[in-house]
């Protein structure tokens, strides 16, 4: 619920036209609802910390395993690469769905039907496993001798399955995100461009996709945040990334609890810097929008405040949003 | 006649669907005329408009600009359908103004106007823009150069619209009733600059409700009426003196 700043008027007079004081509601009520609450996470947060079950000092010594470590690098670079293919592939799938030709549009619905109605899980171990069906991959050139061949298991390695597998699912998400944008663009926009002589191609590129981006960006960095977790499935294909990597140290010594507790630590601080990021894209692109929308998480204030070393009563959120705002312009 | 005509049309129509929006529009412009086209909502003026400059099809009848059929080379007795690149190139060579302006939401004022001289006519950037400031101080808006649309009033939009389409240089301007989305005070700055562009000698096809312009600056006046045009002739005749019945109802209804 987004709080309303009340605004009081400074000084009062009385009939007397002497200024009067100004006795303040106290929100008692407020008060006990927001004691109760801590309480509450008080307790889980002590039975927790002080659960003889998890060794608290196995989950500090693991936090900065060379191994944790070079999982959260490989999860990182997943949902990068997975994201930048997903993106890039949505919009050409979004592009085809709204383009004349019908064999496009067909191949595009197909595609999305596909991808959306089966389980990524299944996807991944197709990827993986894409041997049985192909044993060898061949790039070569129709009616030649000339080309290339790989063998297929040293190609669908679970890296690449993994880029595969959430790369083309996400597209398949994506393209509806695109279209939406699309669709939101003025036509008139469109038919001032072709007016001026632009061709369909130029006309997409320069007119309607940079404005479809306002709308498409701020989803973006949604995508990414979900990628990075998505990314824990990549664990099914051993893709040598955090939660595989968690998972095959307490397979070796039992501590499932305390890794598991690492690994969860490393997505939420993942999770938190890409959330710090994508406040930024979206003040960048669509900060009227967005600024609608959603105000800037926890941890965003938390860096925004140590970032303009800010006053020490808690920052009102208007004030917030527009630090926000004005840093993303910096950006640019 | 001296002068090969501009645009040319006759027996021009145009259905959607089952509903014939144009059915049969002969019209004629000649090189420097400004002629302006009144009539009621829905009598599908724009859709003409569309017509000419290849944004919308048309069914059946002789649609010509500069001696060249709309839409089709003809060739050894038949008619070739456009590729999509003459469509462009042709569209390059009108200039159109919309009702509601349609600037570019994502581009300032300056590039606006030099977008297409770059994308279309493949002129550097730096020349563009040159000319691009030129054309905005034709409007008198050389000092909003750098503002987005959304910064700028109705009239400074549509300015700014005037000057995109005269940066391609084109020999024909078509205007969709270019002041109908204007706050009444801001008509004339508008019409002012639609005025020194006809003195120039440019030729318009001005589709309006503002009959104080259509007299003072139009060549000839044509009086739109169910997807045809019923009277034309000179302003003075068609606006003072309608022989149609048709024409003189409108006419009462917007004088
Ligand atoms: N794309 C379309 N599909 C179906 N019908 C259309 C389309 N465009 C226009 N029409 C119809 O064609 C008729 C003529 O429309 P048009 O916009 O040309 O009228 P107009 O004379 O410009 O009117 P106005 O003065 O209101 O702008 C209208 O009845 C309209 O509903
Ligand atoms: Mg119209």
């Amino acid at each position: 619920m987004p709080k309303q700043r009340v605004l009081r008027p400074a000084q009062l007079k009385g009939p007397d036209g002497a200024l009067a004081p100004v006795v303040k509601l106290r929100h008692l009520d407020q008060w006990f609802v927001g004691a109760l609450a801590l309480a509450v996470f008080a307790w889980l947060a002590f039975t927790l910390a002080t659960n003889q079950n998890i060794r608290w000092s196995e989950v500090a010594g693991y936090l900065f395993f060379p191994k944790i470590i070079s999982g959260i690098w490989v999860t990182l670079m997943i949902s990068v690469v997975a994201t930048v293919l997903g993106l890039l592939l949505g919009i050409l799938l979004a592009v085809m769905r709204l383009a004349h030709n019908p064999v496009l549009n067909w191949l595009a619905t197909l595609y999305i039907w596909f991808f959306r109605g089966t389980p990524v899980l299944v996807q991944l171990i197709f990827w993986y496993n894409l041997a049985f069906l192909f044993p060898h991959l061949v790039v070569k050139i129709p009616f030649t001798t000339i080309g290339y061949m790989w063998d297929t298991n040293d190609v669908m390695t679970g890296f690449t399955s993994a880029l595969l597998g959430l790369g083309l699912n996400l597209a398949a998400y994506f393209a509806e995100t695109v279209r939406a944008g699309i669709q939101a663009v003025d036509t008139g926009q469109s038919e001032a461009a072709l007016a001026l002589g632009m061709t369909n191609g130029k006309r997409m590129r320069k007119i309607v996709l940079p404005q479809a981006l306002r709308i498409i960006i701020p989803p973006t960095g949604n995508e990414f945040i979900s990628m990075l977790k998505t990314t824990s499935l990549v664990y099914v294909v051993a893709g040598n990334d955090l939660m595989t990597n968690a998972s095959q140290i307490y397979k070796q010594n039992n501590l499932i609890m305390e890794l598991l507790i690492v690994a969860s630590i490393w997505y939420m601080v993942m999770t938190a810097i890409a959330t710090f990021f994508q406040s930024k894209l979206e003040a960048k692109f669509g900060a009227d929008a967005v600024r609608l929308v959603r105000r800037p998480g926890f941890i965003q204030r938390l860096f925004l405040r140590v970032g303009s070393n800010a006053e020490s009563s808690a920052p009102q959120p208007a004030h917030v949003r527009e630090d926000v705002t004005t840093m993303g312009k910096e950006m640019s | 006649m001296s002068l090969p005509l501009h645009v040319q049309a006759q027996g021009v129509t145009k259905s959607f669907g089952s509903h014939q929006v144009l059915t049969g529009v002969n019209f004629t412009v000649a090189p420097g005329e400004v002629s302006c086209i009144i009539g009621p909502s829905g009598s599908g003026k724009s859709t003409f408009l569309r017509c000419l400059n290849a944004l919308e099809t048309y069914d059946a009848g002789t649609l010509a600009v500069n001696g060249q059929q709309v839409g089709y080379d003809y060739r050894d007795g038949k008619y070739y359908e456009w590729s999509n690149k003459q469509f462009a190139a042709f569209r390059s060579k009108l200039g159109m103004v919309f009702q509601r302006f349609n600037l570019f939401g994502h581009l300032s004022a300056e590039e606006n106007v030099a977008c297409a001289l770059v994308e279309v006519r493949g002129i550097n950037r730096s020349a563009a823009r040159t000319r691009a400031l030129e054309e905005l101080r034709k409007v008198g808006l050389a000092n909003h150069s750098h503002k987005r649309p959304h910064q700028l009033s109705g009239g400074q939009q549509q300015r700014v619209a005037i000057a995109r389409a005269l940066a391609m240089d084109p020999e024909v301007m078509l205007f969709d009733e270019p002041t109908s989305a204007l706050d009444p005070e801001l008509v004339d700055e508008v019409l002012e600059t639609m005025k020194l562009l006809a003195q120039e000698g440019m030729t318009m096809i001005v589709v309006t409700h503002e009959m104080g312009f259509a007299r003072e600056v139009g060549d000839t006046v044509n009086f739109f009426d169910n997807g045809a045009i019923v009277e034309s002739g000179k302003p003075n005749d068609v606006l003072s003196n309608p022989q149609m019945d048709r024409t003189k109802a409108f006419l009462a209804k917007v004088l």
